[in-house]
């Protein structure tokens, strides 16, 4: 039912249902929010939303009010104004003045509203409780003498991961969000995949910081430096250098970090594709033998430590094969520096990153060998950028250039894999023609592209039935591996990406609230697919010429590089 | 079986609604809340061992550390507020140089804030284990500091 209300003297239309908030925002009247999460159940606890509601004594919280008919809102008035102002100079007066040397400095939401309501002075007296930071995790810092109990990392982190590291301990004054027992990240059940940053309105949660490694490496003549560019990085970072968001920067980024002075910029989907393959060869085999399925993907480094935490019992339906980082990493650091002669320890590896837990899959025992680790250093899209920003390259006066060879080339598949779904759709692709040596007429596999948090795409492939199911948001995960846990067998594969969306959302992507920009990065992505000629990774002419170096018991010692191992871990759940 | 086991199993439902009662047997068992404790409720329950913290740090009632032999709470009700609460908390934590919320390193003395106690009219009030103190003046504070240091052999 749509009626009319009057706000700030003006009649707007309004639907029954709605909230205050809501209604205000799709009639293009701006009220400020911290607490408030679009698509979650309001709380109403910070109450900066509040306005001015005539017949009401109190100020009414718009995100948790519903609109009625009668209503005569005043959404600036001075009383709503200063009811606003208070209560962000209380944040304030327990909130460290250090916002030059913060890391979300120039995208903190504290500081915007501070900005915003025009607050010049400190009114109230500081009280500052002693926090320390937490810098344990390899993925993510806590600060929580930033925090001002929002809240946003702990409905994330339950509702939308489902494992609830953080929450709120103590009470009044005494407040702060951490894991159980206050006790470091590293010990605690976190899997690292740094969406509790996304959400964070302040500097209380932010990835680690690895740029300074970078630069070391960069300024140090032994070093030879090279990079990997992640397929969803390059589609994520034109919003931030004035381009449209979505669009591919891969050429230009690629130019960009050579000035840099990294002395190879390779491709990870070109290791995507390698997965991809190796993937379906494993799924192949499994369906011969009829063991361990579904399959789940090994891909996401979250999601393999949520599963050696909670489902052990699953852990032999995991992939054996390496994530598309490490296998990269391991083909750098082994099969690259004997080509080139370059002593292996004398390579350092960069990775680029969509994701915060990738810095943790570089640290895992599996991916070091005789203390050499096959990554050194994984850096984030929001890290690639203020790396940009710090050498002052303007990226649209790059001159697009290619990676090198011979991890230069991709197919599509090796792309697609940065959204939900995208994974599924490559290894179907490849699958498909293992079983029938055929090539699949139609790529598009339109039910794994369809905007659900869990998508299945079943069809009879020679003798096979095939069952493939994509999920995103970690949450929703934990619902079907339930399922095949209870006796569900129509699935083969099961890919998992535990943040919502996919990588193209993951938790070290630039911070924004625009969900329009995820929607741009997805339709890039099969934008490409459609237009690039090579779509299947079993065609990519330089994985061909790769495999074909090695024969015998060196293809052995080869393809073992390529696999991974996972173990049980004992954290506090 | 231990004794968390054995308050576990007087809970038939393992349902969210029993978190309380069975953080308060246990306590009442045990003298605290420890991480075993509650890890094993998280098992239970099947609740983050998070979200049980974050309750149990919630209320006052809760303890995370060991009980000493002396458990001193001294009110902090209205009452006991405006007629001198916290003087005396402050002449306890000189005289037993421990702070409110903290337990002497030989664990025979504990000092704890309470929420009001209800007996507003003989305020200020305060509690060794079970025995009350009412209309607490300097004199009482020596006797039991006396009481508690003599028989922990100071």
């Amino acid at each position: 039912m749509i009626f009319n209300i009057e706000v700030n003297d003006k009649t707007i239309k309004a639907k029954k249902g709605d909230t205050i908030l809501e209604t205000l925002r799709k009639n293009g009247i701006t009220v400020p929010t911290l607490c408030n999460m679009e698509t979650f159940t309001p709380t109403g606890a910070c109450r900066i939303c509040v306005v001015e509601v005539e017949g009401r004594d109190d100020l009414v919280t718009s995100c948790s009010h519903p609109v009625e008919e009668w209503m005569k809102i005043k959404t600036h008035s001075p009383r709503v104004i200063r009811a606003r102002r208070t209560i962000v100079e209380l944040l304030l007066s327990s909130h460290p003045d250090d916002c030059l040397y913060c890391i979300r400095n120039g995208c903190c939401e504290l500081q915007q509203l501070a900005r915003e309501l025009g607050i010049r002075e400190r009114r109230l007296p500081v009280v500052k409780p002693l926090r320390k930071k937490d810098p344990s995790s390899a993925s993510v810092v806590r600060d929580p003498a930033k925090c001002i109990l929002c809240g946003r990392c702990v409905r994330i982190c339950k509702d939308r991961i489902g494992i609830s590291t953080l929450d709120f301990i103590g009470k009044g004054m005494e407040t702060t969000i951490g894991p159980s027992f206050n006790n470091k990240l590293n010990v605690s059940n976190c899997i690292n995949c740094g969406q509790c940053i996304m959400v964070c309105p302040t500097g209380a949660l932010h990835e680690k910081d690895n740029i300074s490694q970078v630069m070391e490496a960069l300024q140090n003549p032994e070093k030879y430096v090279v990079v990997q560019i992640s397929p969803t990085v390059s589609i994520s970072l034109a919003e931030e250098f004035g381009s449209k968001a979505g669009k591919e920067m891969s050429g230009l980024l690629i130019s960009t970090l050579r000035k840099m002075g990294f002395n190879r910029v390779f491709k990870t989907a070109f290791a995507a594709d390698i997965m991809i393959n190796q993937v379906a060869e494993e799924l192949f085999q499994r369906l011969e033998n009829g063991a361990n399925l579904p399959m789940f993907s090994s891909d996401c480094p979250a999601f393999i430590k949520y599963m050696e935490e909670y489902h052990h019992d699953l852990l032999q339906n995991i992939s054996l094969c390496k994530s598309p980082q490490q296998i990269m990493g391991s083909l750098i650091k082994h099969h690259y520096a004997r080509q080139q002669k370059i002593k292996a320890e004398n390579i350092f590896s960069v990775s680029l990153m969509p994701c915060t837990a990738k810095k943790f899959e570089a640290q895992r025992e599996e991916n070091t060998h005789k203390g050499i680790s096959d990554i050194d250093t994984v850096l984030t899209t929001r890290e690639v950028v203020r790396l940009i920003n710090l050498f002052g390259l303007d990226m649209q006066q790059s001159v697009p250039e290619l990676a090198d060879s011979p991890f230069a080339i991709r197919s599509s598949s090796g792309k697609i894999i940065g959204t939900s779904g995208g994974v599924a759709e490559a290894v179907y692709r490849t699958l498909y023609y293992k079983l029938t040596g055929k090539n699949l007429v139609n790529f598009k596999i339109a039910p794994l592209r369809v905007n659900k948090n869990i998508r299945e795409f079943h069809s009879k492939v020679g003798n096979h039935k095939i069952g493939f199911a994509a999920v995103n948001g970690l949450e929703n995960a934990r619902e079907l591996i339930n399922q095949v846990k209870a006796g569900r067998n129509d699935l083969q594969f099961i890919e998992v990406m535990v943040c919502p969306g996919g990588c193209i959302n993951g938790g070290g992507q630039p911070i924004t609230k625009n969900t329009e920009i995820a929607k741009a990065r997805v339709k890039n992505m099969y934008d490409i697919d459609e237009k690039d000629s090579i779509k299947v990774s079993y065609k990519n002419p330089a994985v061909i010429d790769l495999f074909g170096k090695y024969t015998g018991k060196e293809k052995d010692s080869f393809l073992e590089k390529l696999t991974t191992t996972y173990q049980k871990r004992d954290v506090l759940l | 079986m231990g004794q968390i086991e054995t308050v576990l199993q007087r809970f038939q439902t393992n349902t969210r609604d029993n978190l309380l009662p069975i953080l308060q047997e246990i306590q009442q068992e045990t003298g605290f809340l420890s991480e075993e404790a509650i890890i094993k409720v998280s098992g239970y329950l099947k609740i983050p061992t998070s979200k049980i913290y974050a309750v149990a740090t919630f209320y006052d009632q809760f303890r995370f550390t060991p009980r000493a032999k002396y458990r001193i709470k001294i009110c902090s009700g209205t009452a006991c507020h405006i007629t001198g609460a916290e003087n005396i908390l402050s002449q306890l934590e000189k005289r037993l140089n421990i702070k409110a919320g903290e337990t002497s390193k030989d664990a025979m003395v504990s000092l704890e804030i309470s929420q009001c106690i209800g007996a507003c009219g003989l305020a200020p009030v305060i509690l060794v284990n079970d025995t009350f103190y009412a209309v607490v003046t300097a004199e009482k504070i020596d006797e039991i500091v006396d009481f508690v240091k003599g028989t922990s052999g100071n």
